[in-house]
């Protein structure tokens, strides 16, 4: 392929993705105005994303490089309180200059928000990413999760973020196009990184460290970048969320959110893109979807959808498990080759 | 697994997968503002009846189901009962939200009542003043919660009032000078109402002689009381909930602390003297109503109580969650139309509503006014001491 | 100087709990590599079962050595049975998947206990009413449970017990020769999916013991959630100790419950759990493979 027509292909594909970006995104506001998605599904969606760059995130760190990290809501917290805390603190400056509330001002706003987010949660796995570099296995799994828990302490302590009554009043400015736009380039970053070079060095820790040592590999820094990376989408997506809900609690951040995290890379297949992307849509809209089941009455007592949610919920994630021992995907990608084969599936 | 199976989840998943999305699709009926006039009166409640808090939600849930069927046994509002739509929000935040909003928006829900934890109402609250649905929180002691908009109310105590009604008590109806305070740091509740503590004991000439810490869930205390034990102090403040203040007090009794113990609201369960045994005898809380007090309307409220859920004691947590649904009852039929601004502006009234509670007056910032009760724990029963007006 | 003894002392007790769990943690571990995360909540199971034993039979009323004994034998009994039902069908399917799966099946089966628990037990605290009436510290005396005590006395025995059995049993070398190549010894005739079997059956056994024990000794309230942070901090410590080393746990436990203890009560109280995290961060910076644990050091 000649270089000109390498750049080519390159420009159609990028222009064909930001149009399709920007048809999604009228698509949905269209849907809204006219009531076919109200604000509950419009959640659901908006949730969906911020879940697939919490997975997709993790998967950089647990699926890609096979280092066992089980404190991403830490991370997750560092990049939503510096970024809200970062709004709150500025939006001051842009009302004094009118900009706040105007669409341009609101813009910057979250942008440098993300920023700032981004830079202070890829600091912090830069952090964990060191002494990572000493522990493996479950030993580097309870540093981390220790970790989270300082992370969410701390927090709880500065009196300045709320401490234990939450951060409030957030300006609300993530919206479809914004939240989509960061998991669209995450996804591709991630595509892009599987198949180079540096990508198959990330591979090669996983499979073995030490063969890939030898070969040259310096595992060193990959690991400590696929830490950065991970922490870094992690924070963005904590200031894209702090700044969809409006409302942050350091509770939002405990060890159970590390494990929903985690949850999602595995049952997707651990080092798939798109299984992370896949199960991290699954888990936020069936544990949605089981509101809406029956009543159920049995043996004389009436169990009401929100006693039997999570139960529910808990044998659906063992079945599917059991089901799916290597995650949904494997470690396959989802394409149009996986379509074509489930499709033959359901037909035979 | 044979081919045959996973043929048969394939199609299943497939179908399943489906029907949710044509579910979620379902285009609005936009009303535009019109309540419809017939069938129940859908009414929201969002309480964590999972995670770390589920017995806060379920204790607050069991007063609301016992208004409710009180109120459609006498044959609901002009004829029209009332239909409550619970939805669990796993003790978290985000999942409060996700809860209100689905309220709102399938179950077209007129009002909603909830949350215990003022973190959780503060997260949800800002979505029924956007949506202008009236909001009762039960038992969220917050002040910032209200503050939210117009259209979010309470029927328990603010902090503020409450750390000062203990403070006060203490400072000038006990003479005490020299405090400790343990808090449970997880918990805003604790927090806020130890803030308030500390401000007016020590305006009051009184000393916060130690300050400690635990989370929700620890076995053990006696660390902190250690320390507690070494600044001696002359009573000890333990604005947390009844499931950890039986462990903490005895195990404050078996290092030898003989000091009374001080405690809000947060007190208030037949549980509490079953965790302590006899390590409470001689201390103090507030509260919102005594049991022993002989206002009909309590008398009433704990028999009924017992019939319903086999001889269970109600706590404060069941008896506010039972006046935030009266007051919406009592509002709604004021009201006289289902459109939730009517009965936002009849909520805003409401005027020395005989609650269990105790006389509820929603005053302009929509927090309850009403008095609190100082009780004090004798022979494992709580006796009345003296009341605090606001 | 009192102060120090009587946190010391705290910190022991403490740690007693931690230790008792993690001893069960770590021997599972220890042969399967694997997590259990269900283990807090079979922990749990054990003090329900001690609690609805107690006050069935109204055991509070009729303290006995003998009553003690058979409640705990109880509590073992239903939690073994319950490990070893979680272990067929929740783990063994799953036994040549990679790692993180049987990760995910332990937390999954660690919901379903927790919010099973909640709609068949309800989610208000339980309290076992006091038996031992605690004895009161003098004046200037430091204060020693005897709960506590007889909880520590017996971690320490079940690690004796536990060490003998995987050292000197034809049983123990079975679990040891799984831990160190799962084919060679099905190839070698040892029934690999009874003795994995087993070391659940001894593993959720010894978690039932713990909750009963925490539930009937220290007056701590008995939630569907009761296992939830002692499992995490049990398996912290077991870490902590070199996991898969049994005395380890027992180490890891002591040293966790004594550094929270005087992080408690010192003036960082509310930094508590950060600064016994950052603690653990620092020792395993110092021993990557925990206190007791060897280095392995990895063959090409």
């Amino acid at each position: 392929m000649s270089v000109g027509r390498f750049w080519l292909l390159r420009g159609i594909s990028l222009f064909a993705a930001a149009g399709s970006l920007l048809a999604a995104n009228a698509l949905i506001a269209w849907l809204r105005a006219t009531g076919w998605v109200d604000d509950y599904t419009y959640r659901v969606i908006m949730l969906c994303g911020i879940n697939i760059l919490l997975a997709v995130s993790l998967n950089f760190i647990n699926g890609i490089t096979g280092q066992f990290s089980i404190g991403h809501a830490g991370f997750q917290g560092v990049g939503a309180y510096t970024s809200a805390a970062f709004t709150l603190a500025s939006i001051r400056w842009f009302q004094e200059r009118g900009l706040a509330g105007t669409s341009l001002g609101d813009q910057i706003l979250l942008a440098s928000a993300i920023v700032v987010g981004a830079v202070s949660a890829a600091l912090a796995g830069l952090l964990v990413g060191i002494p990572s570099l000493r522990l493996r296995g479950d030993y580097l799994a309870i540093a981390t999760l220790g970790f989270g828990e300082i992370i969410r302490v701390t927090i709880l302590n500065i009196e300045a973020v709320g401490g234990a009554r939450g951060l409030k009043d957030i300006p609300i400015l993530t919206n479809f196009l914004w939240l989509y736009l960061v998991v669209f380039l995450l996804l591709a970053l991630s595509r892009n990184l599987l198949v180079s070079v540096q990508g198959l060095g990330f591979l090669a820790v996983r499979d073995d460290e030490i063969v890939a040592e030898a070969l040259g590999v310096n595992t060193t820094r990959l690991k400590v970048i696929a830490f950065v990376l991970g922490a870094c989408f992690a924070g963005i997506a904590g200031s894209l969320y702090a700044h969809f809900d409006g409302y942050l609690n350091p509770d939002n951040f405990r060890l159970e959110q590390s494990i929903i995290i985690l949850t999602m890379v595995v049952l997707g297949g651990q080092g798939s893109v798109t299984g992370s992307v896949l199960s991290a849509i699954l888990l936020t809209v069936v544990l949605e979807w089981l509101r809406f089941l029956p009543t159920i009455t049995l043996g004389g007592r009436a169990f009401t959808p929100s006693e039997l949610r999570m139960v529910f919920f808990s044998l659906m994630l063992i079945l599917l498990m059991l089901w799916r021992p290597k995650g949904l995907l494997g470690q396959k990608e989802f394409g149009w080759m996986v379509l074509r084969q489930y499709w033959r599936l359901l037909r035979t | 697994m044979k081919r045959g199976g996973l043929r048969t989840i394939l199609w299943f998943g497939t179908v399943l997968g489906m029907i949710y999305l044509l579910g979620a699709c379902k285009p609005l009926q936009r009303t535009g503002g019109t309540v419809s006039t017939t069938g129940d009166i859908p009414v929201g409640v969002y309480l964590s009846f999972t995670g770390s808090t589920a017995t806060f939600g379920e204790s607050t849930y069991k007063g609301i189901q016992l208004a409710t069927e009180e109120l459609n046994a006498q044959g609901g509002i002009n004829g029209r009962k009332v239909a409550l739509h619970a939805e669990d929000d796993r003790s978290d935040a985000q999942e409060a939200r996700s809860a209100v909003t689905k309220l709102i928006q399938r179950d077209k829900v007129i009002a909603v009542l909830g949350e215990v934890a003022s973190s959780r109402s503060l997260a949800a609250a800002p979505i029924c003043q956007q949506n202008r649905i009236p909001m009762i929180s039960p038992s969220s002691t917050n002040p910032d919660v209200t503050k939210v908009g117009d259209y979010i109310f309470r029927v328990c105590f603010i902090d503020p009032f409450q750390g000062t009604a203990v403070a006060k008590f203490a400072a000038e109806t006990l003479k005490i000078k020299r405090v400790a305070v343990l808090t449970d740091v997880k918990n805003d509740y604790s927090v806020g109402l130890a803030k308030y503590f500390k401000e007016t004991f020590t305006q009051l000439g009184g000393q916060i002689v130690v300050e400690k810490s635990y989370s929700e869930g620890d076995p053990d205390f006696r660390s902190q009381l250690t320390a507690i034990k070494q600044a001696n102090p002359e009573a000890i403040f333990v604005p947390g909930y009844y499931s950890e203040v039986g462990t903490i007090a005895r195990q404050a009794r078996e290092l030898g602390i003989t000091v009374p113990l001080l405690g809000g609201d947060g007190w208030d369960s037949p549980k509490l003297v079953e965790g302590a045994g006899n390590a409470l005898e001689g201390s103090y809380f507030s509260n919102h109503y005594s049991h022993e007090s002989t206002d009909p309307v309590v008398q009433e409220f704990v028999r009924k109580f017992k019939q319903r859920f086999n001889g269970e004691v109600p706590d404060a947590l069941a008896a506010l969650g039972y006046d935030a649904a009266k007051i919406l009852f009592d509002a709604i039929k004021r009201a006289g139309s289902l459109e939730p601004a009517k009965i936002r502006d009849a909520l805003a009234q409401t005027k020395d509503f005989p609650g269990v509670t105790g006389k509820i007056t929603i005053d302009a910032e929509r927090n309850a006014r009403k008095p609190a009760v100082i009780l004090q724990i004798k022979g494992k029963q709580f006796k009345y001491v003296t009341t605090i007006q606001p | 100087m009192e102060a120090f003894l009587q946190q010391l002392i705290n910190g022991i007790q403490y740690g007693s709990i931690y230790a008792l769990i993690a001893v069960g943690y770590t021997m599972v571990y220890g042969v399967l590599r694997l997590i259990n995360f269900a283990h807090g909540d079979v922990y749990m199971l054990g003090a329900f079962v001690a609690y609805y034993i107690i006050v069935g039979l109204q055991i509070d009323k009729h303290p006995s050595v003998g009553n003690f004994v058979f409640v705990l034998l109880m509590c073992m009994l239903v939690c073994a049975v319950v490990g070893m039902l979680i272990e067929r069908l929740a783990y063994r399917p799953i036994r040549h998947a990679p790692r993180l799966t049987a990760l995910i099946t332990a937390i999954g089966v660690s919901l379903l206990l927790e919010n099973g628990g909640i709609v068949v037990f309800g989610a208000d605290p339980k309290y076992i009413p006091t038996i031992i009436e605690p004895a009161q510290a003098g004046e200037s005396g430091l204060f020693v449970s005897v709960g506590q005590m007889i909880m520590l006395v017996v971690s320490l025995v079940f690690m004796v017990i536990l060490r003998f059995i995987v050292m000197n049993t034809r049983f123990g070398r079975a679990m040891r020769a799984i831990a160190y190549d799962m084919d060679a010894a099905r190839l070698m005739g040892i029934h690999v999916d009874r003795v994995i079997a087993l070391t659940f059956a001894l593993g959720s056994a010894l978690a039932g013991a713990a909750g009963m024990m925490v539930a009937t000794f220290t007056s701590v309230k008995i939630t569907p959630l009761f296992g939830l942070l002692p499992g995490v901090k049990a398996f912290v410590a077991a870490v902590l100790g070199g996991i898969g080393n049994i005395p380890g746990a027992v180490l890891g436990g002591l040293l966790m419950g004594v550094i929270e203890a005087f992080v408690g009560g010192s003036a960082l109280t509310t930094y508590r759990d950060a600064i016994a995290f950052l603690i653990l961060i620092l020792v395993l910076l110092l021993r990557p493979s925990g206190i007791l644990g060897k280095a392995v050091t990895e063959k090409v």
